[in-house]
């Protein structure tokens, strides 16, 4: 065995006994430093003649390479082990929680609202919206109930003390159905138009609330009858249910602002005591729940309105947001709507991004 | 209203059974709102004979009696009613039955020993009547086994309810006759009676009040007894919800509930001198027969004598005059009051009654005759007596109105084709009267009809609803077209935004305390006259009281944090007495921001840079210029004066203020702090200007890298940062594009008044990357803008 592949052996043998880089980079000098071993066979060569540098000059240069390869393989076992010790010691409980973050949440009224605007977009109805505060005029009077009406004792009104400026007293709107006189008075006609909002009646129980929300409806045209506004009812509930087996009722029924005056009755079955909505009200098991107003603007409000009567009509509807929102997802107690519960709110409002289109359906599933 | 099948079936010939006649009823605009049927609640109760009776073995008051129940079965019953004795016939209850009065299950059971299969009942028990001193004893003729239901001849009772428009059905010959015309069968046509006058009315009638009461008509009844209405009379005014008390007041009542048709009886030995319809002196009592003192004034009608008042007219009688078990000789009151007058005095006074009902609507001012005729025969015949001439003091109205008619405008209005001759067989059905040219002439009851949508609605609603067939609005003629006008647009983004930054979106009442208004009014109220509760009766002028008393009750509920949003109206006060109702965004923060965690520690509370976070990023989702909103004070008594502010455009134009509740408003609703607030004028964001397009503003990234310079400036304590910040932005606004505080120091080395702000300043540099010079120079610029702020450069 030549010296270089004993100083070789020697080498690689103590290298890969290395236990620490500590130790490696000591090697490093031993036989690569100024005053190293292999660094002293290297300066050997200067003093050869030609023909002995010819045959061991190869020799020492391959046994300098051989020793850096080895240096530089121990180098990488022992910086791969010293990473792995770290991140061994790095460890993290991963069962601990994470940082929270609050989810939020919409009402249920404001995402019926949102769903509904979206159903009746479709149907080419534009959003309008009036006064709360509301002149007694726009109210009642224009609405085809003057003073002294008897319907205005069925509308349990709240009053201000104020006169308002078209005679009466101001009050609190009960009904959206000012927004359509406002509306026919703003914008004429032809009109397609949906108007949501809060209206208020003196009534308190757990299904009346003193407070509530409704959204009204109103087509004024030239050729619009009743058959119109039942397939729009059909349409808009089958749409909102996202059910095609949506059958309603009409019956004959009286507001002085519609003549005729029809309300509409929608069909449920009683599933383990809840009703289910679906299917003819008259069919065993079923039954029928009285689910809004309507009727054929009277041709005084359209009138009072400011348009021709003989020119135009039109039809109108006014139903309850609250109660469909009750119908369709499942809460059954309409005073938690305006408690601001934060549970309630938690469990039953929706997703900021639950946001209804007609291409991912209008209702959020549970 | 309620009335029973037996009362329809008086008036009404029909085979119809009873879900066909409720079936109809909604059909034609008469909703059933309920159908009690007696025959449920008495099923398992038969007739049944009592053939021995021996006494208990182990008790006094009882007996065993052993009974036929007509089966051929002898059922042992133990009983306790002093009058159970052999050959009686009475009502007896099987095990299972179920006893009316106390919902108690019967049971085969052992008394002190002896079995007993059921019970024999009484009157109170079966719900019948008060009777309960002992068993019901039956005619002994009565057929042993029958359904006891069926024997007592217990009718259905239907509750209808009959909307405002049609006075003429709150009667049931009024439901009968629109049943009929509906093709339910035939109206009975009213009997008329003959009546023999036997002498001259003694009282003079007069109407001195002729637009209040047009019509008086009266006659005098003498020699009457006045006792118990018979059984007939009283089960069906019992069905009807009416408590028999005597015939007279019973006669009364059954004119009302069977015609729609209010009468008045007086007792004739509690007037003196001419009865009169007129109007009420100011100020002028009556004590009416609830009991109750009423105070009139000059609007109201009343039917007084020389003495005074003795009917509140149209609305209720009075006590002084009613008739009594010793009344003798009564005057009859027919009478047509003007509905407007009864609905104004019934409002004024606050009293409702059956008649006020009937005659604020208005009844058939053409029935006063007739109706006179019906309430004296009842009267001779039930409580005898002989009747004087009949006295008529003015006249109902009586000229009918008539409408030209097209029939086309059924299918036109009513989306129905109903053939010509169905249209005027259903309105001959209802008493209109059609000639050969469509001219109708309406009945006078009907004050409903003013015009041809009228008498569509009648052909309709008769001829059937069902028959509508649903049509299609047309459709635009592309996909649908944006309908949300710019403010629905923006409600919609930040309520979104909102809860998608973890806040959850309540809805609170629109009105509050009137003293939780008031600590956030800047102006007048709008305050309800009649409130449902003082809880309720302020119209909001802030979301946040609202939110508070939402967050107070979720604090006693034991939630640990809160963050609610409401958008909605606050309620300001208009131009011209109209509202100005403004679209508000209001947050509060409550409880722990973060609750106390492994990695976070003890919990922690919200701050005023929480809620200033909120107002910002939803202001800036609602698309406000954020970046050159002014954060600037005042944000109000509610807040914490030095940690609140307002977010403003321009110095006049408040967008939103935010920040720390003031203790007071906190202690006002008994809430425990600190609580953070946002309340965001929603309406006070300009709009976009012009019709803006699609495309944003051109982009390319610059090519060279930004560049990154800190500066420390020692500033007068009381700077706000902020003045400092927009001042060295402004430096250099080619190569400034953005500074950021990072650093707020005051303390050991800077001097006393003094406080230290380090910006770093992001520098852009165009096609050329900067030099030492340029830099310099930027530098400079940045430092002597600082220097007009009172800022020097930390050495």
């Amino acid at each position: 065995m030549s010296e270089t592949q004993t100083i070789e052996q020697d080498a690689k043998a103590r290298i890969a006994a290395a236990a620490d880089l500590a130790a490696l980079e000591a090697l490093r000098v031993e036989f690569l430093g100024k005053q190293g071993s292999v660094s002293a066979l290297m300066k050997t060569l200067g003093k050869m003649t030609p023909e002995e540098r010819q045959t061991k000059g190869p020799e020492i240069q391959a046994l300098r390479q051989a020793v850096t390869d080895a240096l530089a393989a121990r180098k990488d076992v022992l910086e791969a082990a010293a990473l792995e010790a770290q991140l061994a010691a790095e460890t993290l409980d991963l069962t601990l929680p994470a940082p929270e973050v609050p989810r939020g949440s919409v009402h249920p009224v404001s995402q019926v609202m949102d769903e509904l605007a979206e159903i009746f977009a479709d149907l080419g109805f534009a959003v309008a919206t009036g006064p709360e505060i509301e002149d007694d005029w726009y109210n009642f009077t224009a609405l085809n109930m003057p003073e002294s009406h008897p319907a205005r004792a069925m509308h349990d009104t709240f009053y201000f003390p104020d006169t308002a400026p078209k005679g009466g007293k101001m009050l609190l709107r009960t009904h959206t159905s000012p927004v359509q006189v406002r509306t026919m008075l703003a914008e004429g006609a032809p009109l397609r138009i949906i108007a949501p909002g809060r209206v208020y009646r003196s009534d308190s129980d757990a299904t009346h609330t003193p407070m509530f929300h409704q959204i009204e409806g109103l087509v004024i045209d030239k050729d619009i009858h009743l058959g119109h506004l039942k397939w729009t009812l059909e349409t808009f509930l089958k749409a909102f249910f996202e059910n095609e087996d949506i059958v309603i009722r009409l019956r004959p029924s009286y507001f002085p602002f519609t003549e005729p005056s029809v309300e509409a009755d929608v069909g449920f079955a009683l599933v383990d005591g809840k009703r289910v909505l679906g299917g003819s009200g008259d069919e065993p098991g079923h039954g029928w729940m009285e689910l809004l107003g309507s009727g054929m603007v009277n041709r005084r409000v359209i009138e009072m309105s400011g348009l021709d009567p003989d020119e135009w009509q039109g039809f109108a509807f006014g139903i309850g947001v609250d109660r469909l929102a009750m119908l369709k997802y499942g809460m059954d107690d309409l005073r938690a709507f305006f408690d601001g519960d934060a549970r309630w709110l938690s469990h039953y409002g929706f997703s900021a991004l639950a946001q209804p289109t007609l291409s991912a359906g209008v209702g959020e599933r549970a | 209203m309620k009335f029973s099948l037996e009362w329809l079936s008086y008036f009404l010939d029909t085979e119809a059974s009873l879900a066909d006649i409720a079936a109809k009823l909604n059909a034609i605009g008469i909703e059933v709102e309920g159908i009690e049927d007696p025959a449920e609640a008495l099923a398992g109760f038969r007739v049944a004979k009592v053939l021995t009776a021996k006494p208990h073995p182990d008790a006094d008051k009882l007996q065993v009696l052993t009974v036929d129940n007509g089966t051929g079965e002898v059922q042992q019953i133990v009983c306790g009613a002093p009058n159970a004795r052999a050959g009686l016939v009475g009502v007896l209850g099987s095990p299972g039955a179920v006893v009316p009065a106390n919902g108690m299950v019967l049971r085969k059971a052992a008394i002190r020993g002896v079995e007993s299969s059921g019970m024999m009942c009484s009157t109170r028990e079966l719900e019948l009547g008060e009777d309960h001193d002992g068993i019901i004893e039956l005619p002994e003729d009565a057929p042993i086994g029958t359904d006891f239901a069926a024997y007592h001849g217990a009718s259905p009772v239907l509750d209808v309810a009959i909307t405002p428009n049609r006075p003429d059905c709150m009667g049931v010959y009024g439901v009968a006759r629109d049943l009929a015309a509906a093709g339910l069968g035939t109206l009975k046509p009213l009997k008329s009676f003959a009546i023999e006058e036997a002498f001259d009315c003694p009282v003079e009638v007069r109407t001195d009040d002729p637009e209040g009461c047009p019509a008086f008509y009266a006659r005098v009844v003498r020699g009457v007894t006045n006792g118990a209405s018979p059984e007939w009379m009283q089960a069906r005014l019992k069905a009807a919800g009416q408590r028999p008390i005597s015939a007279l007041v019973d006669i009364t009542n059954y004119m009302s509930l069977a015609f729609g048709r209010p009468a008045h009886v007086y007792d004739l030995a509690k007037l003196t001198g001419p009865v009169v319809a007129r109007r009420a002196q100011d100020g002028e009592q009556v004590v009416a027969l609830n009991d109750k003192t009423y105070t009139l004034d000059s609007t109201m009608t009343v039917i007084a004598d020389d003495k005074g008042v003795h009917d509140i007219a149209g609305i209720m009688g009075g006590l002084d005059s009613s008739v009594s078990e010793s009344t003798t000789d009564v005057l009859l009151e027919i009478a047509y009051f003007n509905p407007e007058t009864i609905g104004v005095t019934g409002r004024k006074l606050g009293l409702a009654s059956d008649a006020r009902t009937r005659f604020e609507r208005g009844v058939d001012p053409a029935w006063l005759d007739g109706g006179l005729e019906g309430l004296t025969s009842l009267v001779l015949r039930l409580c005898g007596g002989e009747a004087s001439t009949a006295v008529r003091a003015g006249s109902p109205p009586s000229e009918p109105k008539v409408i030209a008619f097209d029939p086309g405008l059924t299918a036109r209005l009513g989306g129905v084709e109903v053939a010509e001759g169905e249209q005027k067989r259903i309105l001959e059905a209802l008493d209109f009267a059609v000639d050969g040219s469509w001219n109708v002439t309406v009945p006078l009851r009907r004050h409903d009809i003013e015009g041809p949508a009228d008498l569509v609605e009648e052909v309709v609603r008769i001829h059937g609803l069902d028959a509508v067939a649903s049509v299609a609005l047309p459709r635009a003629d592309s996909v649908a077209r944006p309908t949300a006008t710019p403010a629905q647009a923006l409600e919609r983004r930040v309520r979104r935004a909102a809860a998608a930054r973890g806040l959850n979106e309540a809805v609170t009442w629109s009105f509050l305390p009137t003293a939780e208004a008031e600590l956030f009014a800047d102006g007048p109220l709008w305050v309800l006259d009649n409130p449902i509760s003082e809880d309720l009766k302020a119209m909001r002028p802030s979301l946040l009281p609202g939110l508070l008393a939402a967050t107070k009750r979720n604090l006693d509920r034991g939630a640990s944090a809160l963050r609610l949003f409401e958008i909605g109206r606050r309620y300001l006060r208009g131009k011209d007495g109209a509202s100005d109702e403004r679209l508000t965004l209001a947050v509060v923060l409550a409880g722990d921001k973060t609750p106390r965690g492994w990695a976070t520690g003890k919990a922690q509370g919200f701050d005023a840079f929480d809620a200033k976070a909120e107002a910002m990023a939803l202001l800036a989702e609602a698309g406000a210029p954020v970046d050159k909103l002014q954060v600037m004070g005042e944000a109000g008594d509610q807040f914490h004066p030095g940690q609140s502010a307002t977010l403003r455009l321009g110095p006049k134009n408040v967008l939103a203020r935010f920040g720390t509740l003031h203790p007071r408003t906190l202690a006002a609703f008994d809430v425990d702090g600190p609580v953070v607030a946002v309340e965001l004028f929603l309406d006070a964001i300009p709009a976009k200007k012009g019709a803006a397009g699609f495309a944003k503003p051109h982009f390319a990234p610059p090519a060279l890298q930004p560049v990154l310079r800190d500066f420390a400036f020692l500033v007068p304590a009381e700077l706000p940062a902020g003045d400092l910040l927009r001042t060295v932005k402004g430096a250099d606004k080619a190569n400034i594009v953005d500074a950021r505080v990072f650093d707020v120091f005051a303390g050991q080395g800077v001097p006393e008044g003094k406080k230290s702000v380090a910006l770093e300043v992001t520098l852009q540099p165009g096609e050329k990357s900067y030099k030492d010079a340029d830099l310099k120079a930027i530098a400079d610029a940045i430092v002597a803008a600082a220097a007009k702020q009172g800022a020097e450069l930390r050495g």
